[in-house]
């Protein structure tokens, strides 16, 4: 075999059925990869042994028959999703040391599966960033330059991605709340998706915006998406907003036949001042869809400059109260003040515990709930949520998908927008009202920029209906043929 | 209208009272996690990951804490809400791990209903409740058990609470008393809090003020976390004279929450309004709203037992138990119990219509048992002598074996050993005779001995009759039955 890190999951899961090669093989590989890997600070915590452990498992349930689409095959985890006896900290310092006594159940069905973790993955605090630039652990380093500058991978899920993108891991778990996972996705040259709100079980999962945080998967490509999306979703009773309705077999949607299919192409996702190249692939994608037998369908989503200010009403306001547990009581940091008593005690953790952009969020959020501005800020934009999600409702009356860029830009140099808020928002532009709207949506790579590095066009689908998503991005997917591979200066 | 006043020097004030009590759900589990419930575990044993708030944790609604408090409105005859929501109330404390407590504000789970007081002599009074809410409640501070720190004890983290929110409606001490003791016997009987205030499982926030008759509400101050009836009555006793004096001396109310010191009777204040929590209300995004169908409400309906009110006035409507005696019974669930299994086993061994048994059953119970138990400082439920028990000692007397009198020192045998009454009745040879030959021959024995009397009977001294009955009864040791003494003696006193 040549570099077993370079297969995708498709391919190992098919080698491991034939006998081919071992997942400990398999394993074995990619922790040297993870090691070469330091570079990325992809992985914040390491778990090789657990691993090796894991893959001999995953062999011998291979032997036994009883392989199914993960099994065997080593992943990351973002350090968003708790992982038994192992950190789990959001990459936040405030919940320094922790490692819980339960597994969540989005990991817990993959190692169900028969996967393979190759330890926790970097991430923006709380998930509240988008180039992996708030995370305590560090910056995450892209695996594509501009040049010879480095870039970020986006974020929140930033680790994910750069492990997945740096052959360091097959696969990798993510979370989206505003476009944590397509964003990056799109940044790295990989295959981001976010399912529909409530596909995959919350629990276990550190919430930062509870009615719009979503599992979702960062893979090298489509399939090998369907292959893991279909191990994380499903019902869970502990997570009431989880949704009991039967998994599909999303492999199986990749026919590669969107004939007759149409797709939409919102009018308002024409942004002024938008880079061209971002304009020229998402018209090169319309052509593509269709070459592949769809109709093309002008749309309107007439409140979508309305889904950035609402989302950051929402996000933070629900991320006010569920950062409220991180007082220095029970778990993680704790600060004391000589002399001083319980609100000295939670003024010193919180102020050493949380970093800028978590206290700008908490903030943002404790402002709008208070009395007085509830009415003007948060109930306020409950509605224009709902208005948004009404907008997709209608389109969808009339679409089967929907086409937009994913990022306004591709990858950025690290510290050219972390001093401008607005300017970071603005990454999820495109992003965000499908998060609002809680639709199922991926980012396919599509195509390089001048600088050479990746950009990835948005599939929307309807609610529930993640099969057409993963359909026409397995047609987009082909026809984009994306093919181009960062150079390996990590290793 | 209650004629409760405090008499000031510019006349009198009325006092308003309105109580909102916290009431511990009776459940399986706490309201959203599976923890046990139990009161007196060992500190944090009955903690879930949910209730300890760890990160990723998420509630999940427990049904039958929702049927609780869906019974508990119906048994109030209250609004049932099928659409409520939980909402996040927002604040720092070291006993509310998750940083806020779910509760729900602007749509509870039950609305409008009404609690009627027994006022005495018949007379009632309606109290509004203005709406009931389930709620989480918070964990234990312990600031006793070290020198510098406080140690948290969450057992209590996360059990469901009613908050059942009352009208301003009540006008004295006493009303507010009458209402929280209704109420507690209410959810008692239907089982929905143990209303056991010491262990904490009823508290009552009250809220009072004071105005001249007729004139706007006053600025009321919350007394929070009362948890006794005779506090509540000590507090709004305190409260309003303090409110009282102040007006009277031209100064004003500040709308404040205070706390009640039962060891000085007196209010302290706890925070100004300006201190006052902004608890940043919004709906919990972990948690759908709850909903739920006629059928629901039907099936709770259905699952209620007979209310105290309905009770009562069965039990004089149709038992013909005095007026008195029915209140007292009703009043306490196990005392109603007692006496309805009491009644339902007489009935079943005499062969009687209950109708006819239930009055001297009422009085035997709250006579002779409360008496005893009163004495020995014993509850109800610590009765040495069962319901049944003492149905069988009632049916002995009914049915003539023993006389009312024997049966009294019968009970006191069996108060004191828990034997069964046939068993001491037959131990000690307490059997009624009602032989007439036997008794005859008695009768004869006793006319013989006392010519005298007899003679001074028959000259017209008829009065005497009581004197040869007491003579016949000391010599069967009072087991001679009564009615046929008097039925034999005249006769043959007649000559």
């Amino acid at each position: 075999m040549t570099d077993l890190t370079k297969l995708t999951i498709a391919d190992a899961r098919d080698l491991l059925k034939k006998g081919d090669i071992t997942s400990r093989e398999l394993t074995e590989a990619h922790i040297e990869a993870v090691e070469a890997a330091d570079a990325l600070n992809a992985y914040i915590a390491k778990t090789p042994e657990m691993a090796l452990e894991m893959a001999d498992k995953a062999d011998a349930k291979i032997k036994a028959g009883e392989q199914t689409g993960m099994t065997g095959i080593p992943v990351g985890i973002k350090d968003l999703f708790a992982t038994k006896g192992v950190h789990t900290q959001a990459c936040s310092h405030i919940l320094d040391g922790f490692k819980p006594e339960y597994e969540s159940t989005v990991s817990q069905k993959l190692w169900d599966d028969g996967a393979v973790m190759l330890g926790k993955l970097n991430m923006d605090e709380f998930a509240m960033g988008s180039s992996n630039e708030t995370s305590y652990y560090g910056p995450v380093k892209n695996p594509w330059r501009r040049g010879d500058t480095d870039t970020v991978p986006g974020g929140s899920s930033g680790g994910s991605v750069a492990s997945v993108a740096g052959f360091a891991a097959m696969g990798a778990t993510a979370s989206d709340t505003g476009g944590s996972i397509r964003q990056p996705a799109s940044f790295t040259g990989t295959f981001g998706f976010k399912p529909t709100y409530g596909r995959c079980s919350r629990y276990g999962m550190v919430a930062f915006a509870s009615s719009l945080d979503q599992a979702g998967t960062i893979t090298r490509t489509v399939r090998d998406g369907a292959i893991m999306m279909e191990s994380i979703a499903g019902f869970d009773a502990k997570d009431s907003t989880s949704v009991d309705l039967p998994v599909p077999n999303f492999e199986a949607a990749l026919t590669g036949d969107i004939r007759g299919m149409k797709i939409g192409i919102p009018q308002e996702y024409h942004l002024a001042g938008m880079p061209g190249e971002i304009e020229a692939l998402w018209h090169q994608g319309i052509e593509w869809m269709k070459a592949a037998g769809a109709e093309i369908v002008d749309i309107n989503l007439p409140h979508t400059k309305y889904a950035l200010p609402t989302y950051y009403i929402v996000a933070p306001a629900e991320a006010s109260s569920n950062l409220a547990r991180y007082d220095g009581v029970r778990y993680g940091l704790r600060e004391t003040v000589q002399g001083g008593g319980l609100v000295d005690m939670y003024e010193a953790t919180r102020a050493a515990g949380f970093g800028d952009e978590v206290k700008r969020r908490i903030m943002i959020g404790t402002y709008v709930l208070s009395a007085g501005y509830y009415d003007a800020y948060y109930l306020k934009a409950q509605k224009v949520r709902q208005l948004i999600a009404n907008d997709f409702k209608r389109a969808f009356e009339k679409v089967d998908a929907i086409l937009t860029p994913t990022a306004p830009s591709a990858a950025f140099a690290p510290g050219e927008k972390s001093d401008d808020p607005i300017a970071m928002y603005l990454n999820d532009v495109f992003t965000v009202p499908a998060s609002l709207a809680g639709l199922p949506g991926s980012s396919v790579p599509a195509g390089l920029d001048a600088n050479g590095l990746p950009l990835g066009l948005q599939i929307l689908g309807k609610p529930w209906d993640e099969e057409t998503v993963f359909k026409v991005s397995g047609v987009m997917e082909e026809a984009a043929n994306f093919t181009a591979k960062p150079a390996e200066w990590w290793r | 209208m209650s004629n409760y006043r405090i008499q000031g020097a510019t006349g009198d004030w009325e006092v308003v009272l309105g109580l909102e009590v916290h009431a511990q759900v009776v459940s399986n589990a706490k309201l959203f996690s599976g923890a046990s419930t139990e009161f007196g575990a060992e500190p944090n044993a009955q903690v879930s990951l949910v209730d300890a708030a760890m990160p990723g944790m998420l509630p999940t609604i427990n049904a039958e804490c929702i049927r609780q408090a869906v019974r508990t409105g119906l048994a109030l005859g209250a609004q049932i809400n099928k659409f409520s929501v939980f909402d996040r109330k927002n604040y720092f404390y070291a006993d509310l791990p998750q940083g806020y407590q779910i509760s729900q504000f602007k749509h509870p789970i039950v609305g409008e209903g009404t609690v009627t007081l027994d006022m005495g002599d018949g007379k009632t009074k309606d109290v509004g409740v203005e709406r009931i809410h389930l709620e989480q409640d918070a964990g234990k501070s312990m600031h006793d058990q070290h020198p510098q720190l406080t140690y948290v004890d969450l057992n209590r983290s996360g059990v469901a609470l009613m908050e059942i929110v009352s009208k301003p409606d009540m006008r004295s001490p006493e009303e507010a008393g009458a209402y929280l003791t209704k109420l507690r016997t209410i959810l008692r009987y239907i089982g929905t809090c143990d209303g056991n205030m010491e262990q904490g499982s009823m508290r009552a926030d009250v809220n009072v003020s004071v105005r001249k008759p007729g004139d706007p509400l006053g600025t009321r101050c919350e007394i929070k976390n009362v948890n006794s009836i005779r506090f509540v009555r000590q507090a709004i006793e305190y409260e309003a004279q303090r409110q009282v004096d102040i007006l009277e001396e031209g100064g004003v109310i500040d709308q404040e929450t205070r706390l009640f010191d039962p060891s000085k009777g007196e209010t302290r204040s706890m925070r100004s309004k300006e201190e006052a929590h902004d608890y940043r209300y919004f709906p919990d995004p972990d948690l759908l709203p709850v909903e739920f169908d006629d059928a629901f409400i039907e099936a709770a309906r259905e699952s209620l037992p007979e209310l105290p009110d309905d009770k009562k006035a069965r039990f004089v409507e149709e038992l013909g138990v005095s007026d008195y005696n029915a209140s007292v019974l009703v009043g306490e669930k196990e005392s109603c119990d007692y006496f309805e299994d009491l009644l339902s086993a007489l009935a079943e061994k005499t062969g009687k219509p209950a109708q006819k048994l239930a009055a001297k059953a009422s009085n035997w119970v709250m006579g002779d048992l409360f008496g005893a138990l009163n004495k020995a400082s014993k509850t109800v439920n610590e009765s040495p002598v069962s319901a049944k028990q003492g149905a069988d000692l009632l049916a002995l007397v009914e049915d003539g074996t023993i006389s009312g009198r024997i049966a009294k020192d019968v009970f006191e045998i069996m108060f004191e050993t828990g034997k069964d009454a046939e068993v001491i009745v037959e131990e000690k040879g307490l059997k009624q005779v009602s032989d007439t030959g036997e008794i005859e021959k008695i009768i004869d024995e006793v006319i013989a001995a006392n010519p005298a009397q007899l003679e001074q009977y028959r000259a017209g001294k008829d009065k005497l009759i009581g004197f040869f009955v007491g003579q016949v009864m000391k010599a069967t040791g009072g087991k001679a039955n009564p009615g046929m003494v008097n039925q034999l003696l005249k006769p043959k006193l007649d000559g």
